[in-house]
Protein backbone atom coordinates (compact mmCIF):
# COMPACT_ATOMS: atom_id res chain seq x y z
CA UNK A 1 0.00 0.00 0.00
CA UNK A 2 2.58 2.48 1.14
CA UNK A 3 4.83 1.57 -1.80
CA UNK A 4 2.07 2.33 -4.27
CA UNK A 5 1.61 5.74 -2.68
CA UNK A 6 5.36 6.37 -2.85
CA UNK A 7 5.42 5.43 -6.52
CA UNK A 8 2.52 7.72 -7.33
CA UNK A 9 3.75 10.72 -5.36
CA UNK A 10 7.55 10.59 -5.51
CA UNK A 11 8.09 13.99 -3.90
CA UNK A 12 6.15 13.18 -0.73
CA UNK A 13 7.42 11.24 2.23
CA UNK A 14 5.08 8.53 3.48
CA UNK A 15 6.02 6.74 6.66
CA UNK A 16 4.53 3.85 8.54
CA UNK A 17 4.09 3.96 12.28
CA UNK A 18 4.32 1.01 14.71
CA UNK A 19 0.70 0.03 14.10
CA UNK A 20 1.29 -0.19 10.32
CA UNK A 21 -0.71 2.96 9.67
CA UNK A 22 0.39 5.21 6.83
CA UNK A 23 1.41 8.69 7.88
CA UNK A 24 0.33 11.30 5.38
CA UNK A 25 1.50 14.92 5.35
CA UNK A 26 -1.46 17.26 6.04
CA UNK A 27 -1.19 19.03 2.70
CA UNK A 28 -1.54 15.82 0.68
CA UNK A 29 -4.50 14.14 2.35
CA UNK A 30 -6.98 14.95 -0.39
CA UNK A 31 -4.93 13.65 -3.32
CA UNK A 32 -3.79 10.61 -1.36
CA UNK A 33 -7.38 9.71 -0.48
CA UNK A 34 -8.57 10.25 -4.01
CA UNK A 35 -5.77 8.01 -5.26
CA UNK A 36 -6.63 5.31 -2.71
CA UNK A 37 -10.26 5.38 -3.71
CA UNK A 38 -10.00 5.55 -7.49
CA UNK A 39 -7.00 3.35 -8.27
CA UNK A 40 -7.61 -0.16 -9.45
CA UNK A 41 -6.22 -2.63 -6.96
CA UNK A 42 -6.82 -0.29 -4.01
CA UNK A 43 -10.44 0.84 -4.36
CA UNK A 44 -11.09 1.98 -0.79
CA UNK A 45 -14.75 2.83 -1.17
CA UNK A 46 -15.79 2.77 2.50
CA UNK A 47 -14.71 5.08 5.30
CA UNK A 48 -15.28 2.95 8.39
CA UNK A 49 -14.30 5.47 10.98
CA UNK A 50 -12.64 8.80 11.45
CA UNK A 51 -11.16 9.47 14.86
CA UNK A 52 -8.99 12.18 16.35
CA UNK A 53 -6.50 11.56 19.13
CA UNK A 54 -5.02 14.39 21.16
CA UNK A 55 -1.38 13.55 21.87
CA UNK A 56 -0.88 16.82 23.77
CA UNK A 57 1.74 18.05 21.29
CA UNK A 58 -0.14 17.15 18.10
CA UNK A 59 -3.62 16.22 17.02
CA UNK A 60 -3.69 12.97 15.10
CA UNK A 61 -6.43 12.22 12.61
CA UNK A 62 -7.05 8.51 12.07
CA UNK A 63 -8.87 7.31 8.94
CA UNK A 64 -9.95 3.67 8.88
CA UNK A 65 -10.59 2.63 5.31
CA UNK A 66 -12.10 -0.50 3.87
CA UNK A 67 -12.78 -1.76 0.37
CA UNK A 68 -15.98 -3.63 -0.36
CA UNK A 69 -14.79 -4.77 -3.76
CA UNK A 70 -11.42 -6.13 -2.65
CA UNK A 71 -12.16 -6.72 1.05
CA UNK A 72 -9.02 -5.16 2.46
CA UNK A 73 -8.34 -2.45 5.01
CA UNK A 74 -5.85 0.25 5.78
CA UNK A 75 -5.35 3.04 8.27
CA UNK A 76 -4.19 6.56 7.46
CA UNK A 77 -2.90 9.05 9.97
CA UNK A 78 -2.37 12.75 9.68
CA UNK A 79 -0.56 14.75 12.33
CA UNK A 80 -1.78 18.29 12.74
CA UNK A 81 -0.53 21.38 14.47
CA UNK A 82 -2.44 21.66 17.73
CA UNK A 83 -2.60 25.46 17.69
CA UNK A 84 -4.11 25.78 14.25
CA UNK A 85 -5.43 22.45 13.00
CA UNK A 86 -6.62 22.85 9.41
CA UNK A 87 -7.09 20.07 6.89
CA UNK A 88 -8.77 19.46 3.56
CA UNK A 89 -12.16 17.80 3.84
CA UNK A 90 -12.53 14.35 2.32
CA UNK A 91 -16.34 14.56 2.32
CA UNK A 92 -16.20 14.96 -1.45
CA UNK A 93 -14.69 11.48 -1.69
CA UNK A 94 -16.68 9.69 1.01
CA UNK A 95 -19.92 11.47 1.83
CA UNK A 96 -19.98 9.72 5.19
CA UNK A 97 -16.98 11.83 6.21
CA UNK A 98 -19.28 14.87 6.38
CA UNK A 99 -20.62 14.14 9.87
CA UNK A 100 -17.39 12.59 11.11
CA UNK A 101 -15.55 15.79 10.24
CA UNK A 102 -18.18 17.91 11.90
CA UNK A 103 -17.71 15.82 15.01
CA UNK A 104 -13.93 16.27 14.81
CA UNK A 105 -14.51 20.03 14.62
CA UNK A 106 -16.97 19.92 17.49
CA UNK A 107 -14.78 17.92 19.84
CA UNK A 108 -11.24 18.90 18.82
CA UNK A 109 -11.52 22.11 16.85
CA UNK A 110 -10.10 20.70 13.62
CA UNK A 111 -11.20 22.95 10.78
CA UNK A 112 -11.84 21.48 7.36
CA UNK A 113 -11.41 23.32 4.08
CA UNK A 114 -14.18 22.92 1.51
CA UNK A 115 -16.53 21.20 3.92
CA UNK A 116 -20.18 21.65 2.85
CA UNK A 117 -21.52 22.44 6.32
CA UNK A 118 -18.85 23.27 8.89
CA UNK A 119 -20.89 23.60 12.08
CA UNK A 120 -20.87 21.93 15.46
CA UNK A 121 -22.88 18.72 15.41
CA UNK A 122 -23.40 17.34 18.91
CA UNK A 123 -22.92 20.46 21.00
CA UNK A 124 -24.80 23.73 20.66
CA UNK A 125 -23.40 26.46 18.43
CA UNK A 126 -22.70 28.69 21.45
CA UNK A 127 -20.41 26.16 23.13
CA UNK A 128 -16.95 27.45 23.99
CA UNK A 129 -13.95 25.15 23.72
CA UNK A 130 -13.34 21.65 22.42
CA UNK A 131 -14.24 19.09 25.10
CA UNK A 132 -12.24 16.07 23.96
CA UNK A 133 -8.95 17.91 24.02
CA UNK A 134 -6.87 16.76 26.94
CA UNK A 135 -6.47 20.24 28.41
CA UNK A 136 -10.17 21.12 28.30
CA UNK A 137 -11.60 22.14 31.65
CA UNK A 138 -15.33 21.90 32.10
CA UNK A 139 -16.44 25.23 33.62
CA UNK A 140 -19.19 23.51 35.60
CA UNK A 141 -17.03 20.69 36.95
CA UNK A 142 -16.35 20.67 40.67
CA UNK A 143 -13.05 19.03 41.41
CA UNK A 144 -13.09 17.19 44.73
CA UNK A 145 -9.93 17.40 46.84
CA UNK A 146 -7.62 14.39 46.69
CA UNK A 147 -8.13 11.99 49.55
CA UNK B 1 -65.31 7.73 -7.86
CA UNK B 2 -63.48 10.43 -5.98
CA UNK B 3 -65.01 13.41 -4.28
CA UNK B 4 -63.49 16.70 -5.18
CA UNK B 5 -63.09 18.99 -2.21
CA UNK B 6 -61.89 22.01 -4.11
CA UNK B 7 -64.38 24.67 -5.06
CA UNK B 8 -62.47 25.36 -8.20
CA UNK B 9 -63.57 23.86 -11.45
CA UNK B 10 -61.43 21.06 -12.75
CA UNK B 11 -58.37 22.24 -14.62
CA UNK B 12 -58.63 25.79 -13.39
CA UNK B 13 -55.31 27.22 -12.32
CA UNK B 14 -54.71 28.75 -8.90
CA UNK B 15 -55.48 32.41 -9.20
CA UNK B 16 -52.37 34.56 -9.47
CA UNK B 17 -53.43 36.58 -6.40
CA UNK B 18 -52.83 33.61 -4.07
CA UNK B 19 -49.20 33.49 -3.12
CA UNK B 20 -47.56 30.12 -2.66
CA UNK B 21 -44.29 29.66 -0.86
CA UNK B 22 -42.12 27.00 0.66
CA UNK B 23 -42.23 26.76 4.42
CA UNK B 24 -40.35 25.14 7.27
CA UNK B 25 -41.69 22.65 9.75
CA UNK B 26 -39.93 21.37 12.83
CA UNK B 27 -40.33 17.64 13.30
CA UNK B 28 -39.21 17.05 16.85
CA UNK B 29 -37.26 17.38 19.13
CA UNK B 30 -40.22 15.73 20.82
CA UNK B 31 -42.05 13.70 18.26
CA UNK B 32 -43.30 10.13 18.58
CA UNK B 33 -41.87 9.08 15.22
CA UNK B 34 -38.32 10.15 16.01
CA UNK B 35 -37.98 7.51 18.75
CA UNK B 36 -35.98 9.71 21.01
CA UNK B 37 -34.95 13.31 20.88
CA UNK B 38 -34.12 14.21 17.33
CA UNK B 39 -35.01 17.38 15.50
CA UNK B 40 -35.60 17.34 11.77
CA UNK B 41 -36.07 20.62 10.02
CA UNK B 42 -38.25 20.06 6.99
CA UNK B 43 -38.48 22.46 4.10
CA UNK B 44 -41.79 21.76 2.47
CA UNK B 45 -43.51 22.68 -0.71
CA UNK B 46 -47.09 21.87 0.17
CA UNK B 47 -46.77 18.34 1.46
CA UNK B 48 -43.68 17.48 -0.55
CA UNK B 49 -40.29 17.57 1.09
CA UNK B 50 -37.68 19.81 -0.49
CA UNK B 51 -34.91 19.57 2.03
CA UNK B 52 -34.31 17.92 5.37
CA UNK B 53 -31.75 18.96 7.97
CA UNK B 54 -31.24 16.75 11.00
CA UNK B 55 -30.14 18.35 14.27
CA UNK B 56 -28.70 15.85 16.67
CA UNK B 57 -26.98 15.96 20.04
CA UNK B 58 -29.92 16.37 22.42
CA UNK B 59 -28.85 13.24 24.29
CA UNK B 60 -25.16 13.98 24.22
CA UNK B 61 -23.24 13.00 27.36
CA UNK B 62 -19.75 12.81 25.89
CA UNK B 63 -19.26 9.15 26.55
CA UNK B 64 -15.78 9.36 25.08
CA UNK B 65 -14.62 11.94 27.62
CA UNK B 66 -16.17 10.04 30.51
CA UNK B 67 -14.25 6.91 29.48
CA UNK B 68 -10.94 8.70 29.70
CA UNK B 69 -11.52 9.09 33.44
CA UNK B 70 -12.66 5.52 34.11
CA UNK B 71 -10.79 2.24 34.28
CA UNK B 72 -11.28 -0.27 31.48
CA UNK B 73 -13.78 -2.29 33.50
CA UNK B 74 -15.69 0.78 34.62
CA UNK B 75 -16.39 1.67 30.99
CA UNK B 76 -18.62 -1.39 30.48
CA UNK B 77 -21.79 0.06 32.12
CA UNK B 78 -21.43 3.17 29.97
CA UNK B 79 -21.45 1.10 26.78
CA UNK B 80 -24.90 -0.16 27.80
CA UNK B 81 -26.17 3.36 27.55
CA UNK B 82 -25.08 3.88 23.98
CA UNK B 83 -27.44 1.60 22.12
CA UNK B 84 -29.81 0.77 24.94
CA UNK B 85 -31.99 -1.46 22.77
CA UNK B 86 -29.03 -3.67 21.89
CA UNK B 87 -26.90 -3.27 25.02
CA UNK B 88 -25.46 -6.80 24.98
CA UNK B 89 -23.95 -6.21 21.57
CA UNK B 90 -22.30 -3.04 22.84
CA UNK B 91 -20.83 -4.89 25.82
CA UNK B 92 -19.56 -7.51 23.42
CA UNK B 93 -18.00 -5.05 20.99
CA UNK B 94 -16.17 -3.17 23.71
CA UNK B 95 -14.95 -6.26 25.55
CA UNK B 96 -13.60 -7.90 22.40
CA UNK B 97 -11.82 -4.67 21.43
CA UNK B 98 -9.98 -4.57 24.77
CA UNK B 99 -9.29 -8.31 24.64
CA UNK B 100 -7.72 -7.95 21.21
CA UNK B 101 -5.56 -5.15 22.55
CA UNK B 102 -4.39 -7.37 25.41
CA UNK B 103 -4.29 -10.65 23.51
CA UNK B 104 -6.63 -12.51 25.87
CA UNK B 105 -8.34 -15.72 24.80
CA UNK B 106 -11.52 -16.40 26.65
CA UNK B 107 -12.98 -19.76 27.77
CA UNK B 108 -15.12 -21.79 25.37
CA UNK B 109 -18.25 -21.62 27.50
CA UNK B 110 -18.00 -17.85 27.81
CA UNK B 111 -17.81 -17.53 24.03
CA UNK B 112 -21.00 -19.54 23.67
CA UNK B 113 -22.77 -17.52 26.36
CA UNK B 114 -21.74 -14.33 24.59
CA UNK B 115 -23.13 -15.49 21.26
CA UNK B 116 -26.38 -16.60 22.88
CA UNK B 117 -26.77 -13.25 24.61
CA UNK B 118 -25.89 -11.24 21.53
CA UNK B 119 -28.33 -13.13 19.33
CA UNK B 120 -31.17 -12.96 21.86
CA UNK B 121 -30.48 -9.25 21.96
CA UNK B 122 -30.61 -8.99 18.19
CA UNK B 123 -34.05 -10.62 18.17
CA UNK B 124 -35.23 -8.32 20.97
CA UNK B 125 -33.91 -5.27 19.17
CA UNK B 126 -35.55 -6.19 15.88
CA UNK B 127 -38.80 -6.88 17.73
CA UNK B 128 -38.76 -3.37 19.15
CA UNK B 129 -38.00 -2.04 15.70
CA UNK B 130 -40.77 -4.02 14.05
CA UNK B 131 -43.34 -3.01 16.64
CA UNK B 132 -42.55 0.68 16.52
CA UNK B 133 -42.18 0.74 12.76
CA UNK B 134 -45.62 -0.81 12.33
CA UNK B 135 -46.96 1.61 14.92
CA UNK B 136 -45.55 4.55 12.97
CA UNK B 137 -47.48 3.33 9.96
CA UNK B 138 -50.66 2.94 11.98
CA UNK B 139 -50.70 -0.77 12.86
CA UNK B 140 -51.18 -0.98 16.62
CA UNK B 141 -51.49 -4.68 17.19
CA UNK B 142 -48.03 -5.65 15.95
CA UNK B 143 -46.42 -3.59 18.70
CA UNK B 144 -48.32 -5.46 21.39
CA UNK B 145 -47.37 -8.85 19.95
CA UNK B 146 -43.72 -7.88 19.53
CA UNK B 147 -43.45 -6.66 23.09
CA UNK B 148 -45.04 -9.88 24.31
CA UNK B 149 -42.21 -11.89 22.79
CA UNK B 150 -39.58 -9.40 23.85
CA UNK B 151 -40.80 -9.77 27.41
CA UNK B 152 -39.69 -13.41 27.34
CA UNK B 153 -36.18 -12.36 26.36
CA UNK B 154 -36.14 -9.69 29.05
CA UNK B 155 -37.11 -12.35 31.60
CA UNK B 156 -34.26 -14.56 30.47
CA UNK B 157 -31.86 -11.65 30.86
CA UNK B 158 -33.24 -10.71 34.24
CA UNK B 159 -32.63 -14.23 35.50
CA UNK B 160 -29.08 -14.15 34.19
CA UNK B 161 -27.79 -10.77 35.27
CA UNK B 162 -30.57 -9.02 37.15
CA UNK B 163 -31.13 -6.27 34.61
CA UNK B 164 -33.70 -5.97 31.87
CA UNK B 165 -32.21 -3.20 29.78
CA UNK B 166 -28.70 -2.15 30.81
CA UNK B 167 -27.04 -5.48 31.42
CA UNK B 168 -23.31 -4.89 31.95
CA UNK B 169 -23.16 -8.68 31.83
CA UNK B 170 -19.95 -9.10 29.91
CA UNK B 171 -16.50 -8.62 31.36
CA UNK B 172 -13.10 -8.27 29.81
CA UNK B 173 -12.15 -11.93 29.63
CA UNK B 174 -15.61 -13.49 29.65
CA UNK B 175 -18.94 -12.91 31.36
CA UNK B 176 -19.70 -11.82 34.92
CA UNK B 177 -21.43 -15.02 36.05
CA UNK B 178 -22.45 -18.39 34.71
CA UNK B 179 -25.94 -19.00 33.35
CA UNK B 180 -28.59 -19.74 35.98
CA UNK B 181 -29.95 -23.29 36.34
CA UNK B 182 -32.38 -24.24 33.62
CA UNK B 183 -31.46 -21.31 31.38
CA UNK B 184 -30.57 -23.46 28.37
CA UNK B 185 -33.91 -25.30 28.49
CA UNK B 186 -35.84 -22.07 28.89
CA UNK B 187 -33.97 -20.46 26.01
CA UNK B 188 -34.60 -23.49 23.79
CA UNK B 189 -38.27 -23.29 24.66
CA UNK B 190 -38.21 -19.62 23.73
CA UNK B 191 -36.61 -20.34 20.33
CA UNK B 192 -39.34 -22.85 19.52
CA UNK B 193 -41.99 -20.47 20.80
CA UNK B 194 -40.71 -17.47 18.88
CA UNK B 195 -40.23 -19.05 15.46
CA UNK B 196 -43.94 -19.38 14.53
CA UNK B 197 -44.57 -15.92 15.98
CA UNK B 198 -42.41 -14.35 13.31
CA UNK B 199 -44.67 -15.95 10.71
CA UNK B 200 -47.58 -14.37 12.55
CA UNK B 201 -46.10 -10.89 12.21
CA UNK B 202 -45.59 -11.51 8.55
CA UNK B 203 -49.19 -12.62 8.25
CA UNK B 204 -50.24 -9.32 9.81
CA UNK B 205 -48.02 -7.11 7.69
CA UNK B 206 -46.59 -8.69 4.56
CA UNK B 207 -49.91 -8.92 2.75
CA UNK B 208 -51.46 -5.86 4.33
CA UNK B 209 -52.39 -3.49 1.52
CA UNK B 210 -51.78 -0.35 3.59
CA UNK B 211 -48.41 -1.58 4.79
CA UNK B 212 -47.34 -2.51 1.26
CA UNK B 213 -48.46 0.85 -0.06
CA UNK B 214 -46.52 2.68 2.64
CA UNK B 215 -43.26 0.77 2.26
CA UNK B 216 -42.79 -0.51 -1.29
CA UNK B 217 -40.70 1.80 -3.41
CA UNK B 218 -40.43 4.36 -0.59
CA UNK B 219 -37.08 5.87 0.39
CA UNK B 220 -34.85 4.08 -2.06
CA UNK B 221 -31.19 4.00 -1.07
CA UNK B 222 -28.99 2.86 -3.96
CA UNK B 223 -26.08 0.54 -3.24
CA UNK B 224 -23.24 2.91 -4.24
CA UNK B 225 -24.71 5.76 -2.24
CA UNK B 226 -25.09 3.53 0.80
CA UNK B 227 -21.42 2.51 0.68
CA UNK B 228 -20.31 6.08 0.06
CA UNK B 229 -22.19 7.26 3.14
CA UNK B 230 -20.74 4.56 5.35
CA UNK B 231 -24.14 2.96 5.89
CA UNK B 232 -24.11 -0.50 7.47
CA UNK B 233 -26.28 -3.24 8.90
CA UNK B 234 -29.80 -4.07 7.69
CA UNK B 235 -29.92 -0.77 5.84
CA UNK B 236 -26.91 -1.74 3.71
CA UNK B 237 -28.17 -5.29 3.21
CA UNK B 238 -31.56 -3.90 2.21
CA UNK B 239 -29.76 -2.04 -0.57
CA UNK B 240 -28.41 -5.32 -1.88
CA UNK B 241 -24.93 -5.57 -0.41
CA UNK B 242 -24.20 -9.05 0.89
CA UNK B 243 -22.30 -8.00 3.97
CA UNK B 244 -22.48 -9.22 7.53
CA UNK B 245 -19.47 -8.90 9.82
CA UNK B 246 -20.45 -12.09 11.62
CA UNK B 247 -19.91 -13.87 8.34
CA UNK B 248 -17.16 -11.85 6.64
CA UNK B 249 -14.94 -11.07 9.61
CA UNK B 250 -16.07 -13.62 12.19
CA UNK B 251 -15.37 -12.57 15.76
CA UNK B 252 -16.03 -14.58 18.89
CA UNK B 253 -17.07 -18.02 17.56
CA UNK B 254 -19.46 -17.00 14.78
CA UNK B 255 -17.56 -19.02 12.18
CA UNK B 256 -18.94 -22.20 13.79
CA UNK B 257 -22.59 -21.48 13.08
CA UNK B 258 -24.58 -21.93 9.94
CA UNK B 259 -26.81 -19.02 9.02
CA UNK B 260 -27.73 -17.02 5.95
CA UNK B 261 -27.34 -13.32 5.31
CA UNK B 262 -30.57 -11.95 3.84
CA UNK B 263 -30.28 -9.15 1.28
CA UNK B 264 -32.78 -6.94 -0.47
CA UNK B 265 -32.82 -5.81 -4.07
CA UNK B 266 -34.35 -2.32 -4.30
CA UNK B 267 -33.16 -0.68 -1.10
CA UNK B 268 -36.61 0.61 -0.15
CA UNK B 269 -38.40 0.46 3.20
CA UNK B 270 -39.95 -2.85 2.26
CA UNK B 271 -36.56 -4.49 1.68
CA UNK B 272 -35.30 -3.27 5.03
CA UNK B 273 -38.39 -4.74 6.66
CA UNK B 274 -37.89 -8.07 4.92
CA UNK B 275 -34.19 -8.17 5.82
CA UNK B 276 -34.89 -7.61 9.51
CA UNK B 277 -37.67 -10.19 9.60
CA UNK B 278 -35.37 -12.74 8.01
CA UNK B 279 -32.53 -11.79 10.34
CA UNK B 280 -34.67 -12.68 13.31
CA UNK B 281 -35.19 -16.15 11.86
CA UNK B 282 -31.45 -16.51 11.23
CA UNK B 283 -30.68 -15.37 14.78
CA UNK B 284 -33.00 -18.05 16.11
CA UNK B 285 -31.12 -20.55 13.95
CA UNK B 286 -27.79 -19.47 15.47
CA UNK B 287 -29.34 -19.60 18.93
CA UNK B 288 -30.54 -23.13 18.39
CA UNK B 289 -27.08 -24.32 17.36
CA UNK B 290 -25.34 -22.48 20.20
CA UNK B 291 -27.77 -23.79 22.80
CA UNK B 292 -27.24 -27.36 21.59
CA UNK B 293 -23.45 -27.17 21.56
CA UNK B 294 -22.73 -25.14 24.69
CA UNK B 295 -20.00 -26.89 26.71
CA UNK B 296 -19.38 -26.89 30.45
CA UNK B 297 -16.46 -25.02 31.93
CA UNK B 298 -15.11 -21.70 33.08
CA UNK B 299 -16.85 -18.44 32.19
CA UNK B 300 -14.08 -15.96 32.92
CA UNK B 301 -10.47 -16.05 31.77
CA UNK B 302 -7.67 -15.31 34.19
CA UNK B 303 -7.18 -11.60 33.70
CA UNK B 304 -5.17 -9.27 35.90
CA UNK B 305 -7.14 -7.44 38.57
CA UNK B 306 -6.12 -4.10 37.12
CA UNK B 307 -6.51 -4.12 33.38
CA UNK B 308 -3.58 -2.38 31.80
CA UNK B 309 -3.34 -3.13 28.07
CA UNK B 310 0.05 -2.65 26.42
CA UNK B 311 0.74 0.58 24.55
CA UNK B 312 -1.07 0.44 21.24
CA UNK B 313 -4.38 0.82 19.49
CA UNK B 314 -7.11 -1.32 18.01
CA UNK B 315 -10.11 -0.76 15.80
CA UNK B 316 -12.59 -3.54 16.26
CA UNK B 317 -15.94 -3.67 14.52
CA UNK B 318 -18.80 -5.99 15.23
CA UNK B 319 -22.27 -6.47 13.81
CA UNK B 320 -24.71 -4.86 16.20
CA UNK B 321 -28.46 -5.02 15.40
CA UNK B 322 -28.11 -1.64 13.72
CA UNK B 323 -24.91 -2.23 11.80
CA UNK B 324 -21.20 -1.82 12.13
CA UNK B 325 -20.38 -0.93 15.70
CA UNK B 326 -16.72 0.05 15.92
CA UNK B 327 -14.58 0.68 18.97
CA UNK B 328 -11.29 2.47 18.42
CA UNK B 329 -9.34 2.07 21.65
CA UNK B 330 -5.97 3.71 22.23
CA UNK B 331 -3.96 2.60 25.25
CA UNK B 332 -0.91 4.25 26.83
CA UNK B 333 -0.37 1.34 29.23
CA UNK B 334 -2.17 3.06 32.08
CA UNK B 335 -5.26 1.63 33.84
CA UNK B 336 -7.46 4.12 31.99
CA UNK B 337 -8.04 4.23 28.25
CA UNK B 338 -6.22 7.10 26.57
CA UNK B 339 -8.93 7.49 23.99
CA UNK B 340 -12.05 5.59 22.98
CA UNK B 341 -13.88 6.48 19.82
CA UNK B 342 -17.18 4.83 19.11
CA UNK B 343 -18.23 4.42 15.53
CA UNK B 344 -21.97 4.24 16.07
CA UNK B 345 -23.96 2.62 13.25
CA UNK B 346 -26.95 4.94 13.77
CA UNK B 347 -24.71 7.97 13.29
CA UNK B 348 -23.56 6.96 9.83
CA UNK B 349 -26.94 5.51 8.88
CA UNK B 350 -28.80 8.71 9.69
CA UNK B 351 -26.34 10.88 7.78
CA UNK B 352 -27.79 9.67 4.48
CA UNK B 353 -31.34 10.79 5.34
CA UNK B 354 -31.15 14.06 3.43
CA UNK B 355 -30.29 12.06 0.35
CA UNK B 356 -33.17 9.58 0.43
CA UNK B 357 -36.03 11.73 1.75
CA UNK B 358 -36.21 14.49 -0.84
CA UNK B 359 -39.31 14.49 -2.96
CA UNK B 360 -41.35 12.32 -0.60
CA UNK B 361 -44.39 13.40 1.38
CA UNK B 362 -44.28 14.14 5.11
CA UNK B 363 -45.97 10.86 5.98
CA UNK B 364 -43.27 8.99 4.07
CA UNK B 365 -40.55 10.68 6.13
CA UNK B 366 -41.99 8.86 9.13
CA UNK B 367 -41.73 5.56 7.28
CA UNK B 368 -38.20 6.22 6.03
CA UNK B 369 -36.95 7.36 9.42
CA UNK B 370 -38.56 4.33 11.02
CA UNK B 371 -36.93 1.98 8.53
CA UNK B 372 -33.46 3.39 9.30
CA UNK B 373 -33.89 2.25 12.92
CA UNK B 374 -31.90 4.82 14.87
CA UNK B 375 -31.20 4.75 18.59
CA UNK B 376 -30.47 8.22 19.86
CA UNK B 377 -28.33 6.98 22.72
CA UNK B 378 -25.59 5.87 20.40
CA UNK B 379 -26.22 8.57 17.83
CA UNK B 380 -25.53 11.34 20.33
CA UNK B 381 -23.27 9.36 22.64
Amino acid sequence: MVNKLREKFPGIIFEEDESKAILIPPDNILEACRFLKDTEGLEFDYLMNLAVVDWKDTLEMVYHLFSFTLRHKTTLKVRLDRQNPVLDSVSGIWRGADWFEREAYDMFGVKFNNHPDMRRILLSDEWVGYPLRKDYIDPELEVLPER
Amino acid sequence: MTTKLSLRAEGEAISPQIETEEFFVNMGPQHPATHGILRLLLKLDGEVLQEITPYIGYLHRNFEKICENRTYTQVIPYTDRLDYIGAMNNNLGYCIAVERLMGITIPERAEYIRVIMAELNRVASHLVWLGTFALDLGAWSVLLYCFREREEIMNLYEETCGARLTYSYMRIGGVSSDLPDGFVEKAKRFVNYCRPKIDDYEALLSKNAIFLERTKGIGILPKELAINYGVSGPLLRGSGVQWDLRKEEPYSIYERFKFDVPVGTNGDCWDRYKVRIEEMRQSLKVLEQALNDIPQGETLAKVPRVIRPPKGEVYFRSESPRGELGFYVVSDNSPKPYRIKVRAPSFSNLSCISEICNGWKVADIVAILGSIDIVLGELDR
